[in-house]
């Protein structure tokens, strides 16, 4: 019996004790559609001047001079995104497999504590480093340092963490019976995982990667630390490229009004980013659900 | 640690935890009805009202003053709306803006900045608007190294970019940018980063950095050595006035304080931060 | 026991070992090299008067006192409000609702979609909404109540594991007693679950003390030390990225700052670490954590 049944015996409908939960709840649900609702509000005044059209056709983002073009924004969103994803998956994937299937346990165990510790280290001490050693030395590559190429490299060390942490969880919940079976059938280590494990974890393993892109969408301070926050989509990976986030973070403190507005409208399209990588976690995670049984 | 001992802890905590911040709130409430000026506006004016309102503060003790960033436009709005008693503009006030009154406290520059090591001793008008607009790409091209130029041009906002756009005739969208400083320092700090770049900033804050060690170097503009002696003579091209402006006919608090901050009492904040104290005060 | 299976295999001669190996040490030494790099260049600025005298020259001299201090304040108003909310609701969907009601399944939903909203999207929310539209100002009170909103998903998260994992008997036992459901909460499963919602509190604070985005529009950038919670407060995080960007000559500061919050969140991870054994050495119960 769930435990919500178990008080229900001595316990009618209504009680203090049930307004104030139902309370907590009802603040803790709705807090969400507040937010939504406060930035939609902020951004209506751009919306109706400016038009949801011009958010993308006109010549680039230059608010003060009438411009509104989001698209090279959104394409810096997404290449130093991508970029870090590229990255960080494979490494990440590996570290999680050598972690719940190669390490010793003593060391498997060092190592997940102190992948969780990088996972909290905050984005300024990366941004940090970054700015003073890992530009310098892109720049002795190619000045002036602060890229696409900075901003891929810094996004893959924050997310990292993150998605190897989720990868292992769902590596080692894989049912053991799986592991027997191949084990049986003479599998060798590496086919183990290759073949049976990794196709039996993958929707967990998707949305440790899903995840992972949610991270690097939202990046805010390392991004604009190393960046070069130039508003063009980039040429090379040695070009300056510049983010929603760090777009938002750069200028909402000197905009008025119509370009304060603006920048408000480039938050809703960071929130529908969002969406669509919870609704794709819970298509991955249900479908899960739904695997697991009909195995 | 039973669990029943961590409930207990936990409740402690709790209780501090409300103590401090119900008795740090409530003096608040008292204190923000009187005493307490907000001013707000351009960034390069900030840090040097900062240690004026300091200052100001040490002789005042029952005066709060606080001096926030964001821009002269944001200035010039809070003065308006009554959002900040005072804002700080780093401009002239233009014609649409004639209701307000501007008291001016300081005088600086805009003047294009280089790295230390950068052998370029002087760009005229055509070169440095060919650079910034992407025509002249190579230092060489100028007769210095075989390097890439690296732009650095200000973000959208700063009265630093409106000066310098209107001076050169230019508009921003026209500028080809390498990297895109937030304000004055960062400016400083990337063209100190980079042996190869070129950038525009407040005469005041460079003069600080170079004599605090910073690698940099001011270029003259139109044969006009950038110093505060040639913005001071008024002979400097790109000058610029550093005003306090209100809504208002100032008094009390406010009037004060505007008076403290143009005196002959803070002449040596004004010059520490190598901003030229305007002549007749 | 699937790591003893596979042992058993390592024998055999596996191509992969090799690779997986130096691949995920090449991973770690990385973020060994970024925590070294910063302890290197900062451990040299930590000093008694550095972590306790106020910020001088923009920083570039004197300590970071008033910074520890706004920080301190902006977690305290940050958890006394998420705290008691999180609490609340994670007692809602454990013994209020099956998890099937369709009102369950909307709060977990949109704390879900919480979660994934970026923190600059929490940062012009709280500016609107408290700095604005409450009428709070850039201030500490802001501030908290923003870094609130954002900690509350992972808050209900662990706390309502830990609520979860406490044993049907205790409440079958209350409610043989005769205790009405608020009493056995406060009394029964509260205390039982309060390890595991200590160590979702400690993980939540973590998480606070490493935003910076969301304070910088909501509590704003100034040095000094606040005099009440309306009053504009730096965190730790928004020092050293101002030091870092905005002041020439700042390094030095910002890395000994950066030390600073190192050992912050080393003391943070190190206490959760001792509590979780601590609880499963005496009862043999793993502390719920979230991922």
């Amino acid at each position: 019996m769930s435990s919500h049944l178990a008080l229900r015996v001595t316990n009618p409908g209504f009680s203090l004790a049930n307004c104030i939960l139902w309370g907590a709840a009802t603040i803790a649900g709705t807090l969400i559609g507040l937010i939504v609702f406060v930035v939609l509000a902020a951004a209506m005044p751009a919306l109706s001047n400016v038009g949801l059209e011009r958010f993308v056709t006109d010549a680039s983002w230059h608010p003060t001079s009438d411009q509104f073009n989001l698209a090279p924004l959104i394409v810096g969103t997404l290449l130093v995104a991508a970029g870090a994803l590229a990255l960080a998956c494979p490494i990440s994937l590996a570290a999680a497999v050598f972690v719940t299937f190669y390490a010793p346990p003593s060391i498997a165990t060092v190592y997940r504590r102190l992948m969780e510790l990088f996972a909290g280290v905050p984005s300024v001490l990366f941004g940090l480093w970054g700015l003073v050693v890992l530009v310098p030395l892109i720049a002795k590559l190619s000045p002036p340092g602060a890229s696409l190429l900075a901003a891929i490299l810094v996004v893959t060390l924050m997310v990292l963490p993150t998605i190897m942490l989720i990868a292992a969880t769902s590596l080692s919940s894989v049912p053991i019976e799986h592991l027997h079976g191949a084990r049986a059938l003479g599998f060798s280590r590496a086919s183990t995982i290759f073949k049976v494990i990794i196709p039996a974890a993958r929707s967990g393993l998707a949305a440790a990667a899903v995840l992972g892109a949610g991270r690097a969408i939202g990046e805010t301070m390392a991004v604009m630390m190393v960046a070069g926050n130039v508003v063009k989509i980039p040429d090379s990976i040695y070009d300056p490229v510049r983010t929603l986030s760090a777009n938002i973070a750069l200028e909402i403190a000197y905009a008025m009004d119509l370009h304060r507005s603006a920048l408000f409208v480039s938050a809703l399209v960071m929130i529908a980013f969002v969406v669509v990588v919870v609704w794709a976690l819970e298509l991955l995670t249900s479908k899960a659900a739904f695997q697991a049984n009909a195995d | 640690m039973t669990p029943r001992y961590m409930a207990l802890m936990a409740r402690g905590i709790a209780a501090i935890a409300s103590a401090v911040i119900l008795t740090s709130s409530t003096p608040s409430i008292a204190a923000s009805e009187e005493k307490q000026l907000v001013v707000t506006g351009a960034s390069t004016i900030a840090p040097v009202l900062g240690e004026i309102a300091k200052r100001y503060e040490s002789l005042h003790p029952d005066v709060r003053i606080d001096v926030q960033t964001g821009g002269s436009a944001r200035g010039i709005k809070d003065a308006r709306t009554g959002l900040a008693d005072i804002g700080m503009v780093s401009r002239a006030l233009k014609e649409d803006e004639k209701d307000l009154t501007s008291f001016l406290i300081a005088l600086d520059g805009v003047a294009l900045i280089v790295h230390a090591d950068n052998p370029i001793a002087e760009l005229t008008r055509q070169q440095i608007i060919d650079i910034y607009v992407g025509k002249i790409n190579n230092w060489s091209e100028l007769g210095g190294a075989d390097e890439p130029i690296v732009v650095i041009n200000k973000a959208e906002g700063r009265s630093t970019l409106e000066l310098f756009l209107e001076h050169f005739g230019l508009k921003s969208p026209d500028i080809q940018a390498d990297i895109i400083a937030g304000d004055n320092e960062q400016d400083i700090k990337a063209v100190a980063g980079n042996p190869f770049s070129i950038g525009y900033v407040s005469i005041g804050n460079a003069e600080y950095d170079i004599k605090a060690g910073v690698p940099i170097r001011m270029l003259p503009l139109e044969g006009v050595p950038a110093t505060r002696e040639t913005v001071a003579a008024e002979r400097f091209p790109l000058r610029r006035p550093l005003n306090l402006v209100v809504s208002k006919q100032p008094e009390g608090l406010v009037l004060d304080f505007i008076n403290y901050a143009r005196s002959a009492e803070v002449r040596d904040i004004v010059e520490s931060f190598y901003y030229v104290v305007p002549p007749g005060s | 026991m699937q790591i003893d299976l596979i042992a058993v295999e390592s024998r055999r001669r596996d191509p992969w070992a090799a690779i997986l190996w130096v691949v995920s040490l090449a991973a770690i030494s990385v973020f060994f090299c970024v925590l070294a790099d910063i302890v290197w260049r900062g451990a040299g600025q930590i000093s008694w008067s550095f972590i306790v005298e106020a910020p001088r020259n923009a920083g570039r001299a004197g300590g970071i006192g008033s910074i520890v201090v706004s920080t301190v304040l902006i977690l305290l108003v940050c958890l006394a409000t998420a705290l008691p909310l999180a609490v609340g609701a994670a007692l809602f969907l454990v013994e209020v609702v099956s998890p099937v009601h369709p009102v369950s399944r909307f709060v977990r939903v949109s704390l879900d979609t919480l979660a994934a909203v970026p923190s600059v999207v929490f940062g012009l929310f709280g500016n609107a909404f408290f700095c604005v539209v409450l009428g709070l100002g850039f201030s500490i009170l802001s501030g908290g109540l923003t870094l609130a909103c954002m900690i509350l998903p992972l808050l209900i998260r662990t706390t309502e594991s830990s609520i979860r994992s406490v044993p049907q008997r205790y409440r079958y036992a209350a409610a043989a007693l005769g205790f009405t459901k608020g009493r056995t909460m406060v009394r029964v499963i509260l205390p039982l679950a309060s390890p595991g919602i200590l160590v979702g509190t400690l993980l939540g604070l973590g998480r606070a003390i490493a935003e910076t985005v969301v304070l910088v529009f909501t509590s704003g950038y100034v040095d000094r030390m606040p005099s009440s919670l309306l009053d504009s407060g730096r965190s730790l995080s928004i020092h050293i990225f101002d030091l870092s960007m905005n002041v020439p000559g700042g390094e030095p500061a910002a890395y000994g700052t950066a030390v600073m919050l190192v050992c912050v969140l080393l003391v943070i991870n190190g206490v959760v670490l001792c509590l979780a054994k601590l609880w499963k050495s005496r009862t043999g119960l793993n502390v719920a954590t979230a991922a």
